[in-house]
């Protein structure tokens, strides 16, 4: 491979081991990366959908996943290819900022880039294609806007969150117990939601698996759950009316981080030494008891001797809490996280009403409960299920409602599912096309085509025939002026998605347009991709 | 235009159909593999373990098999994982639970290639389910008030789950056992309490429980071998040489006489320690950790019994049964709470000396002791005690009960197909395909027992036909019998777990259209 060459055409060296790169220029290196891109959207496009079906990935550690989620699939499944690994990027940032439609995002650059390559073919220049492109976004965003609806709902009428986080769940494997599943995303969110202020602390909801049971047995646990046990195995299993200790100091003897040396010469020295380690251990435990504490709740490990003493004073104990976990004890119980003894205060004391051991199975598995804390904001769901992968998936399931629910707080505006607001953004491009002069014209056109692929891909995925389906929706939206058409899915029997109740929140489906459009424009303008062959 | 290397090199992805069949196949190899296991008649498998020694164990525990298999396809793994959890969860069943998911699966790839949308099947499978678990729970036998009767239920189901294990010729001596054992834990479902202790030689038959509890300990040289009414300090506490553990401590003399004196200093220490906890009044001392010579010497001189190095499990279990705590400092001897039991002596198992307790104060816990030829076998057998006491502490805390030999998935099929009749739909396949998947298992217990199964499963379902019958497999007779009369019995939770889990795995692996397999990670070359 060569870049440029002197009279006599031999090669110019510029880049260095140059031979040994592979370069694709012009035409060919479009074509090569929105062949790529649309490898990885084909993969996605049989998850889209409540019909959509889930891919099983092998991590190089051979644990198998089970998933639909679009994040999670690119993300386990390890791409090698540099354009790929864009859109890889792209639905993870759709799944940081929005937290849904991860699977949309890249089936729609996917059918983007498909559009695109036609227009190459055609002769037009790809940085054309890229401003169409741009125009088009907006004017969907504009509309999408326009279509959407505000929605009430407060504390007490959750009902509407209800409908949209079981939107969110019915393409998931838990789509089986998605009313309950829902109720409970929308609960914990609502628990944490500053509604003031219209913002939702993700951090506060833990989510907490554990193999075995049903998943009707997931519950949503106004506390937090610990996945550890008292110190000692006969401290009390129950303690109501708990004063905690939050510590992050070990109940050992100190260990001074300067280095030193105690030098024992004499027999006094010793038995003062002794007495004095004696008397530390004393001293520790007096002074949890001093303050009034009930309960202690340590990040390190405790020493044989402090644990007996703990257990002698009535001072039930939970050592090795992890720092998040003990974080989170602390928001939800109010209580100040101690970093030494001698701060130990009454006031710094978290209270919560009960703390229990729960026990699980026939092996020995047991978790802390810490319920009706003084501050409830801080909520755990814990979810049961029959297997492994089964407790990832309902997790990230739970995750991508939660992110709904959230966005729903501070956004309380809504489009319908179902690919009705593809549908009707489609219409309005295609006829914002027609005024638009020059060459742009084509690839507005263009965009408009690829917003169908939404829900050609839903009908497609729910056995339905795509384009007699897609074409009917269109013709009916476009004569009843109703943009809440969609692909009927669940083949409840109706088109109109304001029946069914399919709702995605407006800002998730702004961010996947212009999310979509931007990795697209990104890729549309390499011209030239350089890459070390293989050896 | 193709796309190359979208992938990692060494990564393999397969699509659709492919995919399918690569899962279909996958499970159904592991289910075919325990299927034989299966029943009362069911074979055992040997397997080798690949590290050193090629250790060797014999079992027809499912869990266990699929346990130490290295599956490389994914879909079968999805089946081992729900086995590796009905194990946690109720301990028996885990065979089933993984031929049933296997039939289903079966089931399945014979409509998919009929052309029916995994989907669709999927929601039939959902209707079958919920359907088939509403029959179980009218079905189901509640003995809890009557003691005389759910005492026999525990016998029944004890019976029924040691009937395919090793254990089954002394299966109703070994029932006895674990429902002995079960019921004195008064509905604690915490199976720690009920040690099992493995000693080889003598017969399956000589194995006993013991009321007390048995420690595999020797007593200290020159310490009473017997004392009655004893009362016990648990510890965790060094009786080595105490150290002293403030960071950075170090002794540094500079004569010999200092170090005899400070030697002598610590002596002292370790006198002193012993004096304190001999101040609590005590007969019997028992340590995790080591005890030193001096220590033990001084205890001998006091006449107490001293035990070093009980493992944790060893005191947690001993704290529990005696009522001591387990206590780590000695100042404060008048209100550290001692355990107490009647009696310690050493008893002789075979060649191999033991410290028996009897007479404990919490009765909850107790010692089975079993023999046999061999180390293979006691394994085995107590793999089968485990499942069988796992089962009834299940029964203990849900005490809801079914009859056995193929009765509930008989009952379950019956209710299906006529759910399947009523269903308009394609989905009435997918259910009348779940009816089918259940009738296997009668179907494969009968081959097992190298009976007709054909013949024994259609007369089976004649027989379901008239309201409220009580048919199942006779394995014994071979033919077709009444559980009731037969005194067959199986948990209900069980079989729920069984149904449950086993729906749901199939359903996932039916649900995936795509596998990919990552490149396996590289180990580093560091040469």
């Amino acid at each position: 491979m060569a870049l440029a060459f002197d009279e006599y055409g031999r090669p110019f060296i510029i880049l260095k081991e140059q031979e040994r790169k592979s370069r694709l220029r012009g035409l060919d290196a479009q074509k090569a990366n929105i062949a790529a891109g649309r490898a990885v959207a084909r993969i996605l496009r049989t998850s889209l959908g409540p019909k959509g079906m889930d891919k099983m990935l092998q991590s190089p550690d051979g644990d198998v996943i089970i998933t639909n989620d679009g994040a999670t699939i690119l993300e386990q499944m390890d791409v090698d290819n540099q354009i790929a690994k864009l859109m890889v990027e792209l639905s993870r940032s759709q799944d940081y900022e929005i937290g849904d439609g991860t699977t949309g995002v890249v089936v729609m650059a996917g059918s983007l880039l498909e559009q695109a390559e036609k227009l190459l073919e055609r002769g037009i220049h790809p940085l054309r294609v890229a401003e169409g492109y741009e125009v088009a976004s907006r004017i969907a965003f504009d509309h999408l806007e326009k279509i959407s609806q505000k929605f009430e709902f407060g504390p007490d009428n959750i009902e509407p969150l209800v409908q949209t986080c079981m939107t969110t769940l019915s393409s998931k494997i838990v789509n089986r117990c998605k009313r309950a599943l829902a109720e409970i995303a929308v609960k914990a969110v609502l628990a944490v939601a500053d509604l003031e202020r219209k913002d939702v602390n993700l951090d506060l909801i833990k989510v907490e698996g554990k193999v075995g049971g049903k998943l009707e047995d997931t519950e949503l646990i106004y506390g937090i759950v610990v996945d550890k046990d008292m110190s000692h195995p006969q401290m009390p299993k129950r303690i109501e009316d708990a004063n905690i200790a939050i510590l992050t100091c070990p109940f050992e003897p100190p260990k001074p981080k300067t280095k030193h040396k105690v030098d024992i010469d004499t027999v006094e020295k010793f038995q003062t030494l002794r007495e004095q380690e004696r008397k530390y251990f004393d001293d520790m435990v007096q002074k949890c008891k001093d303050v009034g504490a009930t309960l202690v709740i340590c990040q390190w490990g405790f020493d044989d001797e402090a644990n007996h003493l703990l257990m002698h004073r009535n001072l039930p104990a939970v050592r090795w809490v992890g720092g998040v976990e003990l974080e989170l004890i602390a928001i939800a119980t109010g209580g100040r996280i101690v970093p030494r003894f001698q701060e130990l205060s009454p006031e710094k004391l978290g209270r919560a009403g009960i703390v229990r051991e729960k026990s699980f199975g026939t092996t020995k598995d047991r978790m802390l409960y810490i319920e009706q804390c003084a501050n409830s904001r801080a909520v755990t769901i814990f979810i049961r299920g029959g297997n492994k992968m089964m407790i990832e998936e309902t997790k990230r399931s739970l995750h991508d409602a939660l992110c709904v629910a959230r966005n729903l707080i501070r956004n309380n505006s809504i489009v319908y599912g179902g690919g009705s607001a593809e549908i009707s953004c489609s219409v309005a491009v295609e006829a914002a096309a027609d005024r638009h002069p020059g060459v742009e014209q084509y690839a507005i056109r263009s965009f408009a085509e690829a917003l169908d692929a939404i829900p050609l891909a839903l009908a497609e995925n729910s056995g339905l025939p795509p384009i007699d389906t897609l074409t009917a929706v269109k013709a009916q939206q476009i004569k009843e002026n109703n943009p809440f058409c969609g692909i009927d899915c669940n083949d409840v029997g109706t088109n109109d998605m304001k029946e069914q109740n399919v709702f995605e929140t407006l800002i998730g489906k702004q961010q996947q347009i212009l999310l979509a459009t931007q990795v697209v424009k990104m890729i549309l303008k390499i011209d030239d991709v350089i890459s070390p062959s293989e050896y | 235009m193709p796309v190359e290397r979208l992938l990692k090199d060494d990564a393999t992805e397969e699509k659709g159909e492919r995919a399918r069949m690569a899962s279909f196949v996958g499970a159904m190899a592991i289910a075919d593999l325990v299927k034989t296991t299966l029943g009362p008649k069911g074979m055992d498998k040997i397997l080798q373990s690949t590290g050193r020694g090629r250790n060797i164990t014999v079992t027809n525990d499912g869990a266990t098999i699929l346990k130490s298999l290295h599956i490389d396809n994914p879909a079968a793994k999805v089946l081992v994982d729900i086995s590796k959890v009905q194990d946690d969860e109720v301990g028996d069943g885990t065979t089933s639970v993984v031929v049933l998911a296997g039939e289903l699966l079966r089931e399945a790839e014979k409509l998919v290639s009929m052309k029916i949308h995994p989907m669709t099947i999927i929601a039939g499978y959902r209707m079958a389910v919920e359907c088939a678990r509403d029959a179980l729970l009218r079905k189901a036998m509640d003995n809890k008030q009557d003691s005389e009767k759910f005492r026999s239920d525990l016998m029944n189901i004890a019976m029924t789950t040691l009937s395919s294990k090793i254990l089954s010729q002394d299966k109703e001596y070994f029932a006895k056992l674990a429902v002995d054992a079960v019921l004195r834990l008064k509905g604690s479902t915490n199976l720690e309490a009920i040690q099992i202790l493995k000693k080889p030689g003598g017969s399956l038959g000589d194995s006993f429980l013991d009321e007390g509890f048995i420690l595999d300990k020797k007593i200290g040289i020159g310490q009473p071998k017997r004392i009655e009414n004893a009362n016990i300090l648990v510890a965790n506490t060094a009786m080595d040489t105490d150290k002293v553990k403030i960071y950075g401590a170090r002794v540094r003399v500079d004569s010999m006489s200092k170090v005899a004196e400070i030697e002598a200093a610590e002596k002292q220490k370790m006198r002193e320690k012993v004096q304190k906890i001999i101040a609590h009044g005590i007969n019997c001392f028992i340590n995790r950790q080591l005890i030193y010579n001096f220590p033990e010497e001084l205890f001998a001189d006091a006449g107490i019994l001293a035990i070093e190095h009980a493992d944790f499990e060893g005191i947690e279990r001993l704290a529990l049964v005696t009522g001591g705590e387990i206590a780590s400092t000695f100042d404060n001897p008048e209100s550290v709470k001692l355990g107490h039991c009647k009696l310690i002596e050493e008893i002789m198992i075979g060649e191999d000396k033991l410290i028996k307790f009897s007479g404990v104060e919490m009765g909850q816990a107790c010692t089975i002791v079993l023999r046999g030829a061999s180390a293979h076998v006691l394994d085995e057998a107590e793999r089968s005690l485990h499942d069988a006491l796992c089962v009834l502490t299940q029964t203990v805390a849900d005490s809801r009960v079914l009859l056995g030999g193929g009765w509930p998935e008989m009952l379950m099929a019956k209710e299906v197909d006529e759910l399947a009749r009523k269903t308009p739909g394609k989905r009435s396949h997918a259910i009348d395909a779940f009816s089918r998947a259940l009738q296997a298992i009668p179907t494969i217990i009968a081959d097992n027992a190298g009976l007709d199964s054909a013949e024994l499963v259609s007369q089976l379902r004649a027989e379901h036909h008239k309201e409220g019958s009580n048919a199942g497999i006779d394995v014994i007779t071979g033919g077709v019998g009444d559980m009731q009369k037969l005194g067959i019995s199986e948990s209900f939770k069980v079989k729920q777990a069984v149904l449950l889990s086993a729906t749901e795995a199939a359903e996932m692996i039916l649900r995936v259209d795509e596998i990919i397999t990552c490149a396996p990670r590289r180990r580093e070359d560091r040469m």
